[in-house]
């Protein structure tokens, strides 16, 4: 408890950074309070994680300064090394060592004798349910397992500040919780998370904070409530059996709601946001309003779902353009499942 | 596809739950242990190469089953043509053959740190507190006892044929000891190309590129006052010469001071130049 830190532990200002032609970094400005867990969100290519390079000491800034609990990220790297630990996106254990060997290797590299490294090793395997695979090598681990042995290694000497850049990011939603498990015990302990996300639920689940980054700078910031508040905290989706009848049904719910209606790609497809702020109905209310209007219409819809805004909607809202471009957005899903 | 590897290794029964209180355990923070020296840090490193090699034994290949075809081949090719017999010929190609196949070998270190780099797992050692160049050094103690496996090899195998050092064991171990000292300067020519090239491929190529005529134009395979006089200029000045000189001298009884020197003098200098360059990309990635 006695390195418990308060006030911030990231000050950044102004970090730019590119690579070639390429800006990955436009001037990102971040205040991250000390033992909270504080989400980036943003989509593949928003400079997350180049943002987090540059905070783990990896990568140099171009301009503007950033500091780890005060110590400057260029100057003071090896003060800030000290207190930092880093998840990456791609394997940051050694795939043809096994579970034990990493943790023990990196025990060592920390400063642990090896009888010392050795019991931190088993305690860490035992904590996080891979007791049985500590003997095998970790390119034999399932994805899930990956995850956690990457980040049992972060934890190894319980770092003030760990980063995990897009920690679930391809798990099946069973692992995914267990990772969300492991940052919330990580966080309670007195740890400072930055979390990269693409998913605005990962970031609402875990996150006291959350920075929206696009195109390399912040577009927006605030907690998980002011952002989802600001684009309205719900989404009704709606399809219609006979997609001739959606200019009536985008009429009966501009009418019922009085927000804009999107119309979808899909020809029988809209949505339209509810539980906006301002408002006297909530958004199960106001479904159901839109429900009765179009039953009322004559209008058929086959398919309902309200939901909360996506990272998409978020995008949408905030900047007027959508978070990828739709086929990106398919390689993703297919990436994630 | 990560359901079906989850369903294979992650089996029902030993379905993992994370639980608070087991956290707990590990999550307390305790006193932080001194960093470890430069040292111990680069031999946690060497140990993790020896580690590797342990689970992928398969890459001692280059270091065993090369060497044995490189000496074969040119002792029984070159050898009666060139000495009347090959086995006249092993008493002065064998240390030429030996710093061949060592140095050839060495630009393994710069595609097996290319391929590290790749995986990502540099990024955490990056990130670790501890001497800059250890990962490196580290990494380079382990190729280091690849060259030390290679040699004694070429010298079994040598000793087999018919090579009989008259520097008996003391001449011929102060040779193998130059060799590696040369082989663990050269590395660091390749840790540079493993860092500044893209792929596992470029970082062949231009090993091979290099290699080649650093190997071949030298005093390795005949004497060089055979050849026209501009090849004898760049003979003359390859370290890969004053190598062979060396460790002919020492194998041989009779020490070589002048080549020694020199050899020392070309082993500091890649350290110098290239281990500086090394570090400066590396820290500059």
């Amino acid at each position: 408890m006695s390195r418990r830190t308060t006030g911030l532990a990231i000050e950044a200002e102004g970090l730019t950074r590119s690579f070639g032609d390429t800006r990955a970094l436009a001037g990102i400005d971040l205040r991250v309070p000390a033992g909270t867990v504080y989400g980036l969100l943003g989509p593949n290519g928003a400079g997350k994680t180049t943002a987090v390079r540059v905070l783990a000491t990896l990568l140099r800034p171009d301009g503007g300064s950033a500091r780890v609990f005060g110590h400057d990220v260029v100057t003071e790297a090896d003060r800030v090394r000290s207190r930092v630990s880093l998840t990456g996106q791609y394997a940051s254990v050694d795939e043809d060592l096994t579970g034990t060997e990493n943790l023990v290797l990196l025990g060592r590299l920390l400063g642990l004798r090896k009888p010392a490294a050795r019991e931190r090793a088993a305690a860490l395997l035992a904590a996080f349910g891979l007791t049985e695979a500590s003997d095998r090598q970790v390119k034999k681990y399932s994805g899930g397992m990956r995850r956690r042995i990457d980040i049992a290694a972060s934890i190894l000497n319980t770092p003030d500040l760990l980063f995990l850049d897009e920690p679930t990011t391809g798990l099946d939603p069973r692992s995914r919780n267990q990772v969300w498990e492991i940052v919330r015990a990580v966080v309670s302990h007195g740890t400072t998370v930055l979390l990269t996300t693409q998913y605005l639920d990962e970031a609402d689940q875990l996150a006291g904070r959350i920075a929206v980054v696009d195109h390399g700078r912040v577009i927006a910031e605030g907690t998980p409530g002011e952002l989802k508040s600001s684009v309205g905290s719900g989404t009704v989706h709606l399809r219609l059996r006979d997609p001739a009848q959606r200019p009536e049904a985008e009429r009966v719910l501009r009418e019922a709601l009085d927000v804009p209606v999107q119309l979808a790609a899909d020809p029988a497809a809209l949505t339209a946001r509810v539980g906006e702020a301002g408002t006297d109905l909530d958004a199960s209310a106001q479904a159901a309003r839109v429900l009765s209007d179009l039953a009322r219409a004559g209008i058929v819809v086959d398919n309902f779902s309200l939901g909360q805004p996506s990272l998409d909607e978020v995008f949408l809202a905030l900047t007027d353009h959508p978070a990828v471009p739709a086929d990106e957005r398919d390689d993703q899903l297919e990436a994630a499942r | 596809m990560s359901d079906t590897t989850t369903s294979t290794t992650e089996r029902a029964p030993s379905v993992y739950v994370p639980s608070a209180e087991a956290l707990a355990t590990v999550l307390a923070p305790g006193a932080r242990p001194a960093r470890p020296s430069a040292l111990g840090a680069s031999l946690t490193f060497g140990w993790r190469a020896m580690l590797k090699i342990k689970h992928v034994p398969e890459q001692l290949f280059d270091v065993t089953a090369f060497p044995i075809i490189m000496v074969l081949m040119f002792t029984y090719l070159f050898g009666g043509a060139l000495a009347g017999s090959p086995r006249e010929y092993l008493q002065f190609f064998l240390p030429g053959i030996m710093v061949t196949s060592v140095v050839m070998i060495t630009m393994y270190t710069g595609v097996g740190l290319n391929t590290d780099i790749e995986k990502g797992i540099f990024d955490r050692f990056r990130t670790l507190p501890v001497w800059r160049p250890s990962a490196l050094v580290g990494m380079i103690f382990g190729d280091v006892l690849r060259y030390i496996l290679a040699a004694l090899v070429i010298l079994g195998l040598g000793l087999v044929l018919g090579f009989r050092p008259a520097g008996g064991v003391v001449g011929v171990a102060a040779g193998i000891g130059l060799l590696v000292v040369f082989s663990f300067a050269f590395s660091w020519v390749w840790t540079f190309f493993g860092l500044i090239l893209r792929s596992e491929k470029s970082v062949m190529g231009v090993s091979m590129m290099v290699l080649f005529p650093l190997t071949f134009l030298s005093n390795v395979f005949v004497e060089p006052s055979t050849m026209p006089g501009w090849l004898q200029a760049f003979v003359k000045v390859n370290p890969v010469t004053q190598l062979v000189a060396a460790i002919r001298g020492a194998m041989g009884g009779e020490s070589d001071p002048s080549a020694t020197m020199w050899l020392l003098v070309w082993s500091a200098g890649f350290v110098l130049v290239f281990g500086t360059l090394t570090m400066y990309r590396y820290n500059r990635r």
